[in-house]
């Protein structure tokens, strides 16, 4: 940082203003004609213009020749919302030889033009205050030069689904050092629980598992099963991260995967997670056969060690000695350039729709129910039977939309449900083609590529597809059946029919567990509570943070081919800052005046970044600012009582200079 | 006599309530044109001087608007802004001007819906209240 540069004292300001039509956008609300000739009329403004389009590449050009023709030094543009075009614009100033700072922007189309669409007087008038605002901060802006970083070369990627095995595969492949951190004892998420795929009707775990199986094999991937980031400090580029290491009590170097521990166990009847307590577990388990790593792990809280201090069977009859008792959670602290948050999704709890008897009928079940007891990996071995009775079901309806497109619970789409309905029904008929099988649904999503054509293609199968929301499910004492109450909205009627089993085609919601990691890196939320990315359209998998980006379910519902999409696309752009090697971070910091500070330490006390320090030479110490620490907040420089502080872009002279400018009755303006 | 029409600051966070007005715009949601924002990084920035110059030049409202709590982008400039802004609620009562002419709202980047309702509803209190008191001075000088 060059300090204490400024322009040069006796220099005279030369202001340019620019005034940007939008096209029609900012132009038919507010007269710019008008406002680019009140502005040329403010002291300190050499040249005012407006410009249908100033972002284009004549707008631009205009910029730079007015500041070589004009001798102008600080430019002021009144466009669209800085958050959009203020990189483009700091970039023209730069091409024609001005410092990239002396820009002020005015936001007169998000926050004017478009807000007051039916007040053209008023709206000229507002934009006019705006514009005087940033004159006079403009005047009293100073070059500043942004600081360069340092970047690791590595990735932090947070959950192991398939969003998170495809992220990391793809960055370890360009080369980059991934740390894969996945809360279960195994990666591979909710795919690694689904029987097929559709519209392919692919093996879901035939097409997953060789994924998770380069992950722990590839030279570039740490991965760290079992384990939770516990904290995040730094900043792009520069982050440093502190992963808890959960105790399996099982050697993960030592374990062969035999599965001799849990065959002795004597605890057996543990709901089995995986299997969304459909079928039992050891307390001794690997969540499924094709775990990734394969390690077992000993779950405490059932253990009999640990929870009577008694038995230790396992320990006695393991071949490898691997068993470990003693084992105790570790701490990790690792470096990373960029973090990616592929965190996924919960299942929609069906128990909150108590319409749809979930909790009363054991043979009401959700869709990743019933998707465990399609899988031949699954409670039943990929037998199709009622939960109550065992027996095969011949009479299945599917209710969509359940918590999705629902005020009462979630009202966005969940994207995924149509779709698996419309397999899981397919799969019914492939078992049993003589089975009746019903959708009910509000409308049919079939959207993305060969879904359609699989739509029709189910319904050419027989299967029964009922417009119409199920209201209510229940069950007439002394019968084995379900009646489910619904009313048919193309034929106006509300009817009742009698199922054996009902299948809830649960939406998919945000997931509980990513909430730690959303306060730590402070990201936004949409109003859905999904992680919200930089831009819906053009930075979707970016976050508000610098350096940290997300994909698959966490950024909101979809299917296997989108995350896969995102994943990639998510791995690109957290690969740009690792490639090239540096980031370049704002220049607006604090720094202290010297010979104002007083030594009081208030500031300190208030910067959580430890980014200001009193220097404990002697009782004349003065505060320092770490450059590399500070983050523009300016929560010291409001605190200071000495007023020695000041936040470079943001100073407290700029600041009265705008709110002064636009308490200036109107009169006084003209 | 015209009707009055309340000058209104607003100081609002680039992270939270700024991208939550700019969603407004986009959006299209449409609010009165009375206020005027400043955008600076966090609202940890507002010094309490600010508020009360701007209102000793005639503001007739302050809006300060921030990320939720638990959701600041510098961990907790949004606590010290709502410390901040209490000092400055009970020093105004004392001087007599009312405490009501600063409002803190937590106004996030998805809520342009609430950034418009929260304008429209500050005019309309600012409106009932009257003009500022001081603003005849200021305007005196």
């Amino acid at each position: 940082m060059q300090k204490g540069e400024k322009l040069n004292d006796s220099q005279e300001i030369r202001i340019g203003v620019f005034i940007c039509h939008c096209g029609t956008n900012i132009a038919n609300t507010i007269d710019v004609k008008k406002v680019a000739e009140y502005a040329s009329k403010l002291p300190e403004v050499t040249f005012a213009s407006d410009e249908r389009y100033v972002c284009s590449e004549p707008g631009q050009a205009l910029i730079r020749d007015s500041i070589k023709k004009h001798n102008l030094n600080k430019v002021v543009i009144a466009s669209c919302s800085p958050r959009m075009h203020e990189p483009t614009f700091r970039k023209t100033l730069e091409a024609a030889g001005l410092n990239s700072s002396l820009l002020e922007m005015v936001n007169i189309r998000e926050q004017c033009s478009w807000v007051h669409m039916h007040e053209p007087k008023k709206a000229t008038e507002k934009a006019k205050a705006l514009v005087a605002s940033a004159i006079a901060k403009a005047g009293l802006l100073e070059p500043l030069y942004p600081l360069k970083f340092k970047v690791t070369p590595s990735t932090l990627v947070v959950g192991a689904g398939i969003a998170g095995i495809q992220a990391s595969l793809d960055l370890a492949n360009k080369g980059f050092k991934v740390y894969l951190v996945e809360r279960a004892p195994s990666i591979g998420g909710h795919m690694a629980q689904l029987d097929k795929t559709f519209p392919t009707l692919d093996c879901s775990a035939c097409i997953l598992t060789p994924k998770m199986v380069d992950v722990p094999r590839h030279p570039n991937i740490n991965l760290l099963s079992y384990s939770e980031v516990k904290s995040v400090d730094g900043f792009i580029g520069n982050f440093k991260v502190v992963i808890t290491k959960k105790a399996r009590y099982i050697n993960e170097v030592k374990c062969t995967s035999c599965g001799v521990c849990a065959e002795k166990c004597p605890v057996k009847n543990i709901p089995s997670e995986f299997n969304l307590g459909l079928g039992k577990r050891a307390a001794t388990y690997v969540p499924f056969p094709q775990a990734v790593p394969p390690t077992y792990t000993i779950d405490k809280e059932n253990c009999l060690w640990f929870t009577k201090g008694v038995c230790r069977v396992c320990e006695k009859v393991c071949p490898a000695n691997a068993v470990d008792f003693s084992q105790e959670e570790q701490e990790i602290q690792v470096d990373v350039g960029t973090i990616i948050i592929a965190t996924g999704y919960d299942l929609f709890d069906v128990k909150q729709k108590p319409e749809y008897g979930y909790e009363m009928y054991k043979d009401v079940i959700s869709s990743l129910e019933f998707e465990r007891l399609l899988s031949a990996a699954g409670p039943t071995g990929g037998k199709l039977v009622r939960p109550s009775n065992g027996i095969e079901p011949r009479k299945i309806a599917f209710i969509q939309c359940v918590g999705s497109r629902d005020v009462q619970t979630n009202p966005y789409c969940s994207r995924i449900c149509c779709m698996a309905s419309i397999k899981h029904a397919h799969q019914v008929k492939e078992k049993h083609p003589d089975a009746e099988v019903s959708v009910f649904y509000i409308d049919l999503r079939a959207f993305g590529k060969g879904y359609e054509e699989f739509y029709a293609r189910v319904q050419q199968e027989g299967v029964n597809f009922v417009r119409g929301k199920a209201a209510e499910v229940y069950k007439e004492p002394n019968s084995d059946n379900l009646t489910l109450v619904f009313e048919d909205t193309l034929l106006g009627e509300v009817q009742e029919q009698e199922f054996d089993m009902v299948v809830l085609a649960a939406g998919l919601v945000p997931r509980t567990t990513a909430e730690p990691i959303q306060k730590m890196l402070k990201l936004s939320l949409s109003p859905d509570n999904f992680f919200l990315e930089a831009h819906p359209k053009l930075r979707p998998v970016e976050t508000q943070i610098a350096g940290v980006y997300l994909c698959g379910c966490a950024q909101g519902p979809k299917d296997i081919p989108d995350v896969v999409a995102q994943a990639s696309a998510a791995a690109s752009q957290a690969s740009i800052p690792l490639a090239k090697g540096e980031v370049v971070a704002e220049p607006t910091i604090a720094y202290v005046d010297q010979d104002l500070c007083c030594g009081c330490k208030v500031c300190e006390s208030v910067c959580v970044y430890d980014a200001i320090e009193v220097e404990a030479t002697d009782e004349n110490g003065k505060a320092k600012v770490n450059e590399a620490l500070c983050t523009c907040c300016g929560s010291c420089v409001a605190a200071c009582p000495a007023r020695a502080i000041t936040l470079r872009g943001f100073t407290s002279e700029q600041i009265s200079a705008q709110f002064e400018a636009l308490l200036k009755p109107a009169q006084q303006r003209d | 006599m015209t009707e009055f029409e309340p000058t209104i600051i607003g100081f609002t966070c680039n992270w939270c309530t700024y991208a939550g007005a700019d969603l407004a715009g986009t959006s299209k949601i449409q609010y009165p044109t009375n206020i005027r924002i400043i955008r600076v990084m966090c609202t940890g920035r507002i010094e309490p001087e600010f508020i009360l110059d701007a209102l000793r030049l005639g503001a007739d409202g302050i809006l300060i608007g921030g990320c939720h709590p638990g959701d600041c982008h510098y961990q907790e400039g949004n606590y010290k802004t709502e410390l901040r802004v209490r000092l400055v609620k009970s020093l105004l009562t004392s001087l007599g001007i009312e405490p009501e002419r600063v409002r803190l709202e937590w106004i996030s980047a998805s809520e342009g819906q609430k950034f418009a309702e929260t304008v429209q509803s500050f005019v309309d209190e600012i409106r009932e209240l009257g003009p500022n008191p001081l603003k005849k001075n200021s305007e005196l000088k």
